[in-house]
């Protein structure tokens, strides 16, 4: 079955993209492929790791499990509008801090998934530190040193309002 | 593991949406969260000729009261059910039922309409519908059908809806305030599918449990209702002796899967403590509520 190709207008991190693509193109792919963001990680392709999260209009969504021709319109953020080496984003300067990475395959979708905590989640407590988190799977760091990093963030935030 | 090729339409109504999958001829397949059915397309499990995204049709975001019942749209996310005012307010068991699923970047994109429609005997929404007496709105160019839970989910995965049809609202029965109710999961992770799962609600009338409804899931095809169970306990006070009987009468009634979670003595054991804890705080909520109802 001849595939009908579909243009795309996005923008990411700020900066406007468009692409003429096959439907089937998963985001993941969009984004590390086509516009040569690699920041974003993809580790099991189906929903389970967290590797590949990224945000979509504001919210955190799995990038494997959304189809590039999706996010027509949309507002993404990937880990690269975070800062850079050089300038360390918040959230990577806390993730640095608290040594809260040790191989970094799991660090993007965490640090993307996070973002979407702090501007959305009350993280008053360690529990809700910790369920917020139970989407990502890192297996390095055993996760302890992530929730300190979370912990001194939320702090700095104060309560929602 | 890249998904086989398909078109895609992001439909704007919802009659588009019905046209294009009568078009298809039962290759075709609706997307909505696409937390169930991308993981599948990226296997190659399934491999639609075309994609129906039904995100943009307008109007299906709402969570809305009509008389007793809430009306729940096919884009409502689990995010928005978890944190709807109407939801808690009319339907705690829910709210409560909607913290067991997934994870918040999962929860932003499922919608309730989709996990029933998935029908995983360990989802969630699936049981709730079931307990909470649901109508399934089935709309397709032949017109709409509704279908009550009790006859929507037919086996694991496999819902009586035809080819042609995709489901535009859930119905679902809003509880009176004295209402009290028990939701029990058991699973190895937080947001994990669940091993066993029991949902009960009742009210109270002269010392005793009335309007009894007992539901299970992740220990059968589909998710269940038990009306044996519901029977058992209808006009009874909750005590340590009828606990017992429910959980005997239990291992009789169950015929649970063993798989790599679990095996099915340990799912059968699960239930009986479930149930158990889920009896004795809807009594107990119930007691309270009766008492207080502003409470
Ligand atoms: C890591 C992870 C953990 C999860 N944990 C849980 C959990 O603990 N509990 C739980 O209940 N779920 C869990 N889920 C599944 C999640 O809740 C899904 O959102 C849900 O099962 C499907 O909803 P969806 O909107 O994403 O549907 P989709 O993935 O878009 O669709 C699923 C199926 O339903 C069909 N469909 C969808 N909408 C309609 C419609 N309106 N009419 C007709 N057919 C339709 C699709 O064609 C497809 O066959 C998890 C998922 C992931 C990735
Ligand atoms: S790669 Fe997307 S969740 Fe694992
Ligand atoms: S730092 Fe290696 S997987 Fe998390």
């Amino acid at each position: 079955m001849p595939e009908k190709k579909i243009t795309l207008s996005v923008s990411v991190n700020g900066v406007a993209h468009t692409a003429t693509i096959e439907p089937r193109m998963l985001l993941s792919d969009f984004l590390r492929h086509e516009l040569g963001l690699t920041g974003t990680h993809v580790g099991c392709e189906h929903g389970v790791c967290g590797a590949c999260t990224v945000l979509l209009d504001g919210r955190s969504a799995r990038s494997c499990l959304t189809l590039a021709v999706q996010a027509e319109g949309v507002e993404i953020e990937t880990v690269e509008g975070q800062g850079s080496v050089d300038q360390l984003g918040r959230i990577q300067e806390a993730f640095r801090q608290h040594h809260a990475l040790q191989c970094g395959f799991c660090t993007p979708g965490f640090i993307m998934a996070i973002t979407d905590m702090l501007r959305h989640h009350p993280l008053e407590s360690d529990e809700q530190i910790r369920e917020a988190l139970s989407g990502n799977i890192c297996r390095c760091t055993g996760y302890e040193h992530i929730v300190n990093a979370v912990r001194e963030l939320a702090r700095e935030r104060g309560p929602l309002t | 593991m890249k998904p086989a090729p398909f078109e895609y339409l992001a439909a704007t109504s919802a009659a588009e949406a019905a046209e294009a999958l009568a078009a298809a001829n039962g290759d075709g397949k609706i997307i909505a969260g696409g937390q169930s059915l991308m993981p599948m397309i990226n296997f190659r499990l399934v491999k639609p000729t075309i994609l129906i995204d039904i995100n943009r049709i307008a109007g299906l975001d709402r969570i809305e009261k009509h008389g007793e019942r809430l009306r729940i749209g096919a884009t409502v996310r689990h995010r928005m059910t978890a944190t709807d005012a109407l939801v808690h307010r009319h339907i705690p068991i829910l709210h409560d039922a909607m913290h067991h699923v997934a994870h918040l970047t999962v929860r932003n994109r499922g919608t309730f309409c989709g996990s029933v429609c998935h029908a995983d005997p360990a989802a969630e929404m699936p049981m709730m519908t079931l307990l909470l007496d649901g109508t399934i709105a089935a709309l397709s160019i032949r017109g709409e059908r509704q279908i009550a839970a009790s006859e929507f989910f037919v086996g694991s995965l496999m819902t009586s809806l035809e080819p042609d049809e995709f489901v535009t609202w859930i119905d679902i029965d809003t509880l009176p305030p004295e209402t009290g109710w028990g939701f029990e999961e058991f699973s190895r992770r937080h947001g994990d599918f669940a091993l066993a799962c029991v949902a009960t609600t009742m009210r109270i009338v002269d010392g005793v449990a009335c309007d009894v409804r007992f539901g299970m899931m992740g220990v059968g095809e589909t998710p269940l209702r038990l009306p044996d169970i519901e029977t058992l306990v209808e006009g009874q006070a909750i005590s340590e002796r009828l606990l017992q009987d429910v959980s005997e009468a239990l291992k009789g009634l169950l015929q649970p899967n063993t798989d790599i979670h679990a095996s099915a003595d340990y799912r059968r054991h699960l239930a009986g403590v479930l149930a158990r804890r889920a009896l004795r705080d809807a009594w107990k909520r119930a007691t309270f509520r009766k008492d207080g109802p502003d409470a």
